[in-house]
């Protein structure tokens, strides 16, 4: 059974149809990538499941349980967390309460916080500093922190590693791979080379629509659908 | 990892402890009953502008209802004063009372209207202060009309009693001050008010208050991390509705008089939201030194300028400009220098200088 289903979801926004007819299984574990040109509607598709947009008609079930008629909170508490685009963070609290704030008891679990050390030790150098202080790496590492500070069984990340550094995009490569050994990670990427060297599946979404599933390796190694799907050359 | 706080921080919170102890001991710093008067006000304005920055600093609500729940406090103690006679029982009653309207029509509101765009809650927010309003005025049987009701406070707090006699007698006194009802009826202002201011500040050093300033700053971004911001606005507009509505029963056993333009007039909404822009929303520490710029500009202002006039007396055209008639606007005037030279408030633009970057 899939982790995450979408089926025949659709979401408009205002008076524009995003999405269209998004039908999508998310297996349980590893990292699965939602691949797309710009305003094909990834982002779209990570809010809708996040209930941050209310997908109508059509349904996501989450461990075989509806949760398209959820708030986002109650979607946040049944164990999906987000980290949105742009290292979306609160910044004006520090390090240290942006993290408390995705703790359940406001308190945190030593082994957890030892783990985030370890994959980001800049958190631990600036734990009392602002977060609007921090550089924009950083302030994606905190996001992702934030992300798994407490047990998660999906994580929905939408592209972050947009606006990054290449060396601070190889260290959150190597986090998410990380991450992903004990986590299942939907990813919205569109920088094709990170999507690939951490996609076990993947999809493709244009217009609203996915137009392609399969594995990562078979479409890493299909440079024709590649340049067919997200106009990509070799 | 911990942090020392900037010398601006430590500078802000020394001058709220320099506020609060000339505060403690204002009746034997001042001895005149208008000096007591103003005090008795500045604990008042502390308390309503510290739960209003909850709303409005903490949490980015921005409500006009903030004296009607004010007036629900006074008017319920003023109205059980006047019914049920001079007691501890009618205190306790109405404000109880009050306070239950408060926190009622709070939820009523919150529930209905926090989930639309800010302006509208607002529009929402001042159609129902307008509403308490004219019921305060139509209901004269209740609320004394326009004229407002007068009564008398418990016998503690009346200014005859006397807490301590020498041996003649007569009513004892300490550094000179009569250890009286007024007296008492000061210290309950002040007690009551410093309980409240602490409960805020205590409030806003919770993670409840963390989750407040993440409301603040991307309502759908707390909503992803497992917040119900509805619930979370609700329960802040309530408590801060419950803290005016006390702040509104003390000011009312304090004055022995509840009307419309001491407990419900427009201009109280004006001058807390002055109060909280000079002091530094979302400060909390801003509440004490904007309260007390503005009682004091208010009460002192007109006689300090009537002064300077007085001493221009022979120079041409400035009299006239420090005429005390012309206070207002050298209060204006004041409060734009204020807003220019400190855009975040007192506190909000002092509080990091001196920060390690």
């Amino acid at each position: 059974m899939s982790l995450l289903s979408l089926t025949r979801m659709k979401t408009s926004i205002g008076q524009y149809h995003v999405l269209h007819d998004v039908t999508l299984d998310v297996p349980e574990g590893g990292v699965f990538v939602l691949l797309g040109r710009n305003g094909a509607g990834k982002t779209t598709t990570l809010r809708s499941i996040m209930g941050l947009w209310r997908p109508s008609p059509g349904s996501v079930t989450f461990r075989g349980e509806d949760i398209s008629g959820l708030h986002a909170s109650e979607i946040a508490r049944k164990g999906i967390s987000f980290v949105p685009e742009n290292m979306g963070i609160f910044g004006g609290l520090t390090v240290e309460e942006n993290l408390v704030l995705a703790t359940a008891k406001g308190r945190f679990d030593p082994a957890r916080l030892k783990r985030i050390y370890a994959l980001f030790p800049a958190l631990e150098q600036f734990w009392t500093k602002q977060a609007w202080s921090l550089s924009g790496g950083q302030k994606q590492m905190l996001a992702v922190a934030r992300a798994i500070i407490e047990r998660r069984e999906l994580i929905l990340v939408d592209e972050p590693t947009k606006g990054l550094a290449p060396a601070i995009i190889d260290g959150m490569a190597k986090a998410f791979a990380e991450i992903g050994a004990d986590t299942t990670i939907l990813l919205v990427e569109q920088n094709f080379n990170f999507a690939k060297r951490l996609g076990d599946g993947l999809a493709v979404i244009d217009d609203g629509r996915i137009v392609h599933t399969g594995t990562m390796p078979e479409f890493a190694a299909d440079t024709a659908l590649q340049e067919q799907l997200l106009s990509l050359s070799a | 990892m911990s942090q020392s706080l900037p010398k601006g921080a430590i500078f802000i919170k020394t001058l709220v402890l320099f506020i609060g102890a000339l505060l403690l001991f204002a009746p034997f710093l001042f001895q005149d009953t208008r000096s007591l008067e103003v005090a008795a006000r500045i604990c008042i304005f502390v308390v309503l502008v510290a739960s209003y920055d909850l709303l409005i600093g903490y949490t980015g609500i921005v409500s006009f209802a903030h004296t009607m729940f004010f007036g629900f406090g006074a008017y319920g103690a003023a109205i059980a004063l006047r019914q049920m006679g001079p007691g501890w029982d009618a205190v306790v009653l109405g404000g109880l009372t009050g306070l239950a309207v408060s926190i009622i029509v709070a939820t009523v509101i919150g529930l209905l209207s926090l989930r639309v765009k800010a302006i509208f809650f607002a529009m929402i927010t001042l159609a129902a202060a307008s509403v308490a309003m004219v019921l305060a005025s139509q209901l004269s049987n209740l609320t004394g009309g326009e004229d407002g009701i007068t009564y008398r406070a418990p016998e503690i707090f009346k200014t005859a009693n006397k807490l301590m006699v020498n041996e003649d007698g007569k009513v004892a006194r300490l550094f000179g001050v009569k250890l009286n009802g007024k007296l008492a009826a000061y210290y309950f202002v002040f007690g009551t008010c410093l309980v409240m201011f602490i409960f805020c500040l205590r409030m806003v050093a919770s993670p409840l208050g963390t989750v407040l300033k993440a409301i603040r700053e991307n309502e759908a971004r707390a909503e992803a991390v497992g917040y119900r911001v509805v619930a979370y606005r609700t329960f802040v507009f309530c408590i801060a509705a419950g803290l005016a509505s006390l702040a509104g029963t003390v000011y009312a056993i304090w004055l022995k008089y509840t009307g419309p333009d001491t407990a419900l007039a427009f201009n109280i909404m004006i001058d807390i939201l002055l109060m909280v822009v000079i002091g530094g929303m979302g400060t909390m520490y801003g509440a004490a030194i904007g309260a007390v710029l503005l009682v004091l500009a208010q009460y002192y202002l007109r006689d300090l300028m009537g002064a300077a006039s007085e001493a221009m007396q022979g120079i041409p055209l400035l009299p006239e400009l420090f005429d005390a008639d012309r206070w207002l606007l050298w209060l204006g005037i004041i409060f734009i220098l204020l807003v220019y030279f400190f855009p975040k408030g007192i506190a909000g633009t002092l509080w990091d200088k001196g920060a390690r970057p």
